[in-house]
């Protein structure tokens, strides 16, 4: 047999659809997400159930008041929003992508004609839909059985909305960039979740910030779950109690501006160290 | 059309530190051609095809493929080449014709999901979550997401690894067919079977160089070999002997017993002799 005979491969414009433009193909990627993520039962459970199972353990240990009229749950849900937050952006990719990395899944993708933003755009949307129903979930439970106080004017909601725009894209950010320092899937876990707990502790998501050690205060300064904890104090809490703050008040700027930097440092992290194939893989 | 060939490397060249994994490969492709690329484990094919498939850089080289140098993969250059990869990248969560329907979304040429999915033979499975499958669905379910993009390059690495026979006759008809709709197709396979029931030509590659390329019934001179004859002599033991003219040989025979020859056969080198034969020598 000759190798030239053969008829060349046919070129047909009346094939099926177009492909869809590149926010369309972005949507469908987070679609794709979502639905891998909601058929997962362990991530469902311990990523969206986590801060809800925590804040009824909280609630039922500190029943009484921080101050006149204003509940512990009040000052802790703070911490379990901000967690939550955390939880689903930054464990939930430091986890996921180096497991998707090791099966191939990312090289896959690198191998069709795919943008490479468009994966990106997928994870992020994905993040930002389980963030919202998360927080919404823990809010509605925190109303219902807690009495909690949800807030009472426009400015203060606005407020909530860039704190947790701000910080869920740092947090998505940083754990993109540390998905890469895992090596194989399953250290994924092993490199985030001694990260993820010790900021918990630290950033006054479990104890009152104040009543920690100064310089814990201080190493919890250097990083965003801190600070969005304090943005979202300000949101729940009256405003009296910014003076409580080490700062003697919420210090909106600086957590706008901590919050920022980390996205900047995350981003540049991403750009130059994100890999979509594994050592071995070359 | 740019020219006859799909795909030209000259000089090919890859190393990982000391270790040289292509030292000097050589290679032409024809369009619509069936090239299948043969070789012991470590001699450098993975190497060769990733770097054609846009994945791995090359240290040195010219490296044509479809026109373009496959080092700076464009979307346009992306959606023409399809890519079945040695591991499989697994959605788990996912249904088999979810996944692929989510893919036909990269290419602007895609096929009919349904359609490719139904002629991978898994119609049967197309609703069914992709860990549920078998190792050998699984292989299908990577070559309907190589060939949703219809694309004119196809890459096949090691495709029929774990399947059984049955299923490896029906991939073959299925890349018949591909080849006969004009697909260029590159393989690589341990199966010297598989090569000299697809290939139009194979090239064998060891330690990193390319030491032959031929047409799979011409390959190491094979034609050209001397044949063996063996026949059982009066007293029932085996005589045999090497001869450039068998058929002579056999009409000595025949004369000699008087019309049929007992135990009569006539044997070339197979392609695995000869392939032993070479990989042995270099």
């Amino acid at each position: 047999m000759t190798t030239t005979t053969k008829p060349a491969a046919p070129v047909t414009a009346a094939t099926a659809a177009r492909r869809p433009g590149s926010g369309a193909l972005a949507l469908r990627q987070g679609r794709l997400e979502i639905t891998q993520f909601l058929r997962s039962r362990e991530s469902v459970v311990f990523t969206m159930g986590f801060p809800i199972i925590m804040i009824l353990i909280f609630a039922a240990i500190f029943s009484d008041e921080i101050a006149p009229g204003v509940s512990y749950t009040q000052y802790f849900i703070t911490g379990m929003i901000a967690t939550g937050l955390m939880t689903v952006s930054f464990q939930n990719l430091g986890i996921w992508i180096p497991i998707e990395r090791d099966r191939g899944v990312l090289k896959r993708y690198r191998g069709t004609p795919m943008p490479k933003w468009v994966w990106f755009a997928g994870k992020v949307i994905m993040v930002v839909v389980i963030g919202i129903a998360e927080t919404v979930l823990l809010l509605a439970v925190s109303v219902a059985m807690f009495d909690l106080d949800l807030p009472q004017t426009t400015a203060k909601w606005l407020t909530f909305a860039w704190v947790s725009v701000l910080g869920v894209t740092a947090c998505t950010l940083c754990g993109i960039a540390i998905s890469s320092l895992a090596r194989t899937a399953r250290s994924g876990s092993a490199v985030v979740t001694p990260v993820a707990l010790v900021l918990q502790f630290i950033s006054g998501v479990f104890f009152v910030f104040t009543s920690l050690p100064t310089w814990m205060q201080q190493v919890a300064a250097i990083f965003p779950l801190k600070w969005m904890c304090q943005g979202l104090r300000s949101v729940f809490l009256p405003d009296s109690f910014g003076a409580r703050e080490p700062g003697g008040s919420f210090e909106l700027g600086t957590v706008a501006l901590v919050l920022s930097a980390w996205c900047v440092i995350g981003l540049v992290l991403c750009l130059t160290t994100f890999r979509w194939t594994t050592k071995r893989d070359g | 059309m740019e020219n006859e060939l799909a795909i030209s490397v000259r000089g090919l060249r890859k190393a990982y530190g000391d270790n040289v994994a292509v030292a000097s490969v050589d290679l032409d492709v024809h369009r619509g051609e069936v090239f299948a690329l043969l070789g012991p484990n470590g001699a450098g094919k993975t190497t060769t095809v990733e770097i054609l498939e846009g994945y791995r850089q090359r240290d040195a080289g010219e490296v044509r493929v479809l026109g373009a140098d496959p080092a700076h993969p464009d979307a346009g250059w992306r959606s023409r080449v399809g890519i079945v990869l040695q591991g499989t990248g697994e959605f788990d969560e996912l249904t088999v014709s979810e996944v692929v329907r989510h893919f036909s979304g990269f290419y602007p040429e895609a096929d009919d999901p349904d359609k490719v999915v139904e002629r991978v033979g898994l119609g049967a499975k197309a609703k069914a979550r992709t860990h549920t499958l078998s190792g050998g669905q699984k292989r299908r379910l990577d070559v309907a997401l190589g060939i949703i993009g219809r694309p004119e390059l196809l890459f096949l690495d090691e495709p029929t690894t774990g399947f059984d026979p049955e299923a490896r006759r029906e991939f073959w008809e299925l890349i018949r067919d591909l080849s006969a709709a004009g697909t260029t197709i590159v393989l690589t396979t341990h199966y010297l079977d598989e090569a000299e029931a697809l290939a139009d030509r194979v090239g064998v590659i060891a330690a990193g160089r390319v030491i032959e390329v031929a047409p799979p019934n011409a390959l190491g001179n094979r034609q050209e070999s001397l044949a063996t004859v063996s026949w059982r002599t009066p007293d029932g033991t085996l005589a045999s002997a090497e001869t450039a003219t068998p058929t002579a040989l056999v009409y000595d025979l025949a004369a000699r017993f008087g019309g049929e020859v007992p135990g009569l056969t006539v044997t070339r080198p197979t392609l695995e002799d000869v392939y032993l034969r070479m990989i042995g020598h270099s």
